[in-house]
């Protein structure tokens, strides 16, 4: 029974489309050479889990996704990058659009100091994606649905977004994220500050959102890439090691590295 | 389980297993006695500052309040149509002809009246020494203003001269007047006399807070109002520059600028800026604004221009501080819903920080308005003696001076009439000071209480 329901996943995972392609990806903080040659197909509609041991690249690989890595000075990027086979390196992209296609969501909830409604209401609003206030509205009150947030936050939807528990303000910052409609969404260790029960709450929340976004999730959790991907990378001092099924990199690693790492002998 | 403790150390509990919590040991009691002594230093040290602090209000009060109040003599003028107006027409441009000297002998006949009760032996042309050398101008500006008194008997309240005014406040005693040619122990005695009918009286004076510096003689005349004018000038100036300025490049540095050498250098500079003395930011003024640019000395757009020059370190520190002190997270989530930098700075980021930098900006302000070295070195200490608005500063580019430069003026005068007015002086200065602190602190408490 089981076995049925990861082959269902995984036919899921592999019979989209690739929606990112990275082809030899390098990365330089300064003389750190963070990423060393990635390439790596991620498929639309699915959860791709990036793990690995701490500091071996994971998020800056993800911020390279949304080009978040231009706001460090000393941050280089080669090779290319392709969504939609588009090089979102091509001196024509200017981030921002780029960004408002690839939303993010971050370790620690980081919710704007402003009200529930201005929260998620701010990116449709410089974005320009609705005309009037009935829009943007409905724009926020889907957003929260799809977060799972709208039955709690419906009664204070103008009450501080920082008023609010860390997992509700996880979730909050995951409405902020979907409410400018992107098509992929990247979180980077977005449990890791929560209690086990919103972290429940958002891993199910994540399971949801594959059928709308393409999700890339890191984690140093590999319980947490076991429940909710269909698709696992590992990475290991900036190398792309393994990236396979979740259900095969778990059961059938091919790569001495990736076995030790799930045995817990490295990390 | 035996405990290897109890052999070292003997049982302080009858049950003989360890140590009791009762009884403090050794390092225990040394480290609370270090605890109390450093409590104990740090109470000294603050009631000795308090001690200053008292102390210097207390002086500043004893020796300040007195010259918010001024001694009045109160006198009825015959103003004959024939003396101050011969063509009998009324004609103003006729009635200005007659001086202030031509009023005198009016006076003096009405000094005359007022003490023709009172026995002295002071000779009739003395008596006017009691007044202050004003008095006629006083007269004669009551009439230009009003020309129809003309003819009628007018009371008049005139000041006083600032020795009688002395008497009265205690300042000069009756044997400080035997060398003293301006005023005799007899005058003083008409003004006791006097003050016993009313005749002499001692009120607030709101010519000091408003009105015009005055001629070294005329100690009991002088005001702070021209300078006031000045340094609110000064401030429009400082503010107007200094503010946009100093939070536009605090917020380049901070946000935009590229993290290389230049910056790095530009960021010692301004540090070292803060702290450079201000009368080198006033000889710059100088050469820059007065010898190069050939503005115009004494005036207050220089005088802010170079205070400017001071202030805009403080901001741009303050600012950057308070700019760092915006959480990163909240950069990110901007960024990260594809707000452009200039959206995540101006929506996110400089909100947060405003409650920082007005307060820098004020104090910044504050520090600029109690600045004298750099106004010394152009000019600002300009002796305006007319009121608002004849000929003084009506602008930024008329001379001007500035309330510490003319306090300091007032310090250097010899009479100790105008050491009163210099701590008199002090007292307004500090409530400008105080006010920018208060409505520092009531702009930071409205921005805060936003979230
Ligand atoms: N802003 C930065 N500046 C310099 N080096 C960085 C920066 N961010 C990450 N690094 C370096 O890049 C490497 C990968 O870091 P990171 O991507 O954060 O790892 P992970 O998310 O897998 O823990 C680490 O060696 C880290 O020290
Ligand atoms: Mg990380």
């Amino acid at each position: 029974m089981l076995d049925d329901k990861y082959h269902a996943d995984r036919a899921v995972g592999t019979m989209q489309d690739k929606k990112i392609t990275a082809k030899n990806v390098q990365v330089f903080y300064g003389d750190t050479h963070a990423i060393k040659d990635v390439n790596v197909d991620i498929a639309d509609k699915t959860v791709t889990a990036f793990i690995g041991p701490s500091g071996c690249g994971k998020s800056t690989f993800l911020r390279c996704l949304n080009r978040m890595n231009d706001t460090i000075d000393i941050c280089r990027v080669e090779g290319d990058i392709l969504i939609d086979d588009e090089d979102i390196y091509d001196p024509r992209v200017d981030p921002v659009q780029l960004r408002a296609k690839v939303g993010m969501v971050f370790q620690k909830p980081n919710p704007f100091p402003k009200s529930i409604y201005d929260n998620v209401a701010y990116g449709p609003k410089i974005h320009g994606l609705a005309k009037t206030k009935a829009d943007l509205d409905e724009i926020v009150e889907s957003s929260l649905r799809k977060a799972a947030l709208w039955n709690e936050a419906k009664d204070r939807l103008h009450q501080p977004g920082t008023g609010m528990s860390g997992g509700q303000q996880q979730r909050l910052c995951i409405a902020r994220a979907i409410a400018t409609a992107p098509e992929i969404l990247l979180m980077d260790e977005p449990c890791s500050a929560l209690d086990p029960i919103a972290t429940a709450q958002v891993e199910e929340l994540i399971d949801e959102l594959r059928q709308s976004f393409s999700v890339v999730i890191v984690t140093h959790s590999m319980q947490q890439a076991a429940r909710v991907s269909q698709k696992t990378a590992f990475f290991h001092l900036g190398n792309l090691v393994e990236f396979d099924d979740t259900d095969k990199i778990f059961t059938n690693p091919q790569d001495p590295r990736t076995e030790s790492y799930i045995s817990g002998r490295i990390g | 389980m035996t405990l290897e403790t109890a052999d070292i150390t003997p049982p302080a509990t009858p049950s003989g297993k360890g140590k009791s919590l009762l009884a403090q040991d050794t390092r225990t009691k040394k480290r609370n006695a270090a605890e109390t002594r450093f409590k104990a230093y740090g109470i000294a040290a603050l009631a000795f500052s308090i001690l200053f602090l008292a102390m210097l209000l207390f002086a500043i009060v004893r020796n300040g309040v007195p010259a918010f109040t001024q001694t009045f003599v109160t006198i009825e003028v015959e103003l004959p149509a024939d003396v101050l107006d011969k063509n009998g027409n009324r004609d103003i441009d006729d009635i200005k002809k007659v001086s202030t000297f031509g009023y005198n002998p009016l006076i003096q006949d009405a000094l005359v009246a007022a003490t023709a009760d009172i026995e002295t032996d002071v000779a009739d042309g003395d008596l006017k020494k009691m007044l202050s050398s004003s008095a006629g101008a006083t007269v004669r500006n009551a009439v230009i203003a009003n020309p129809d008194l003309i003819g009628q008997t007018v009371e008049f309240e005139v000041l006083a001269s600032s020795r009688v005014d002395g008497y009265m406040k205690g300042r000069v005693e009756r044997e400080d007047l035997e060398r003293d040619r301006n005023l005799d122990a007899a005058h003083l005695d008409i003004v006791d006399a006097l003050s016993q009918t009313g005749g002499v009286t001692r009120k607030f004076n709101w010519d000091f807070i408003l009105g015009a510096d005055a001629s070294e003689s005329r100690p009991e005349q002088a005001g702070m109002g021209v300078a006031m004018l000045g340094s609110v000038f000064m401030m429009l100036v400082v503010l107007l520059l200094s503010l946009p300025i100093g939070v536009a490049a605090s917020i380049y540095l901070e946000e935009f600028a590229p993290q290389n050498w230049i910056t790095d250098l530009i960021e010692v500079n301004i540090s070292n800026l803060a702290a450079v003395p201000s009368i080198v930011f006033g000889i710059l003024g100088l050469a820059v604004f007065i010898q190069f640019a050939h503005l115009p000395q004494s005036a207050p757009l220089v005088g802010g221009l170079t205070l400017t020059l001071m202030t805009l370190p403080t901001i741009v520190i303050s600012t950057r501080a308070s700019l760092k002190a915006v959480p990163p997270s909240i950069r990110s989530a901007a960024l990260g819903v594809g707000a452009s930098e200039m959206q995540t700075v101006f929506h996110h980021v400089l909100p947060l920080a405003m409650p920082g930098i007005l307060t820098g900006t004020i104090i910044g302000l504050a520090q600029a308005l109690g600045e004298t070295a750099p106004l010394l070195l152009i000019g600002m200490v300009g002796y305006i003696a007319s009121n608002y608005p004849d000929g003084i500063a009506s602008g930024f580019l008329d001379p001007n001076s500035a309330m510490p430069a003319q306090i300091f003026e007032w310090a250097k005068r010899a009479d100790p009439a105008y050491y009163e007015r210099a701590w008199g002086g002090i007292i307004i200065l500090l409530v400008f000071l105080m006010t920018m602190n208060i409505i520092a602190i009531i702009l930071r408490r409205r921005f805060e209480r936003r979230w």
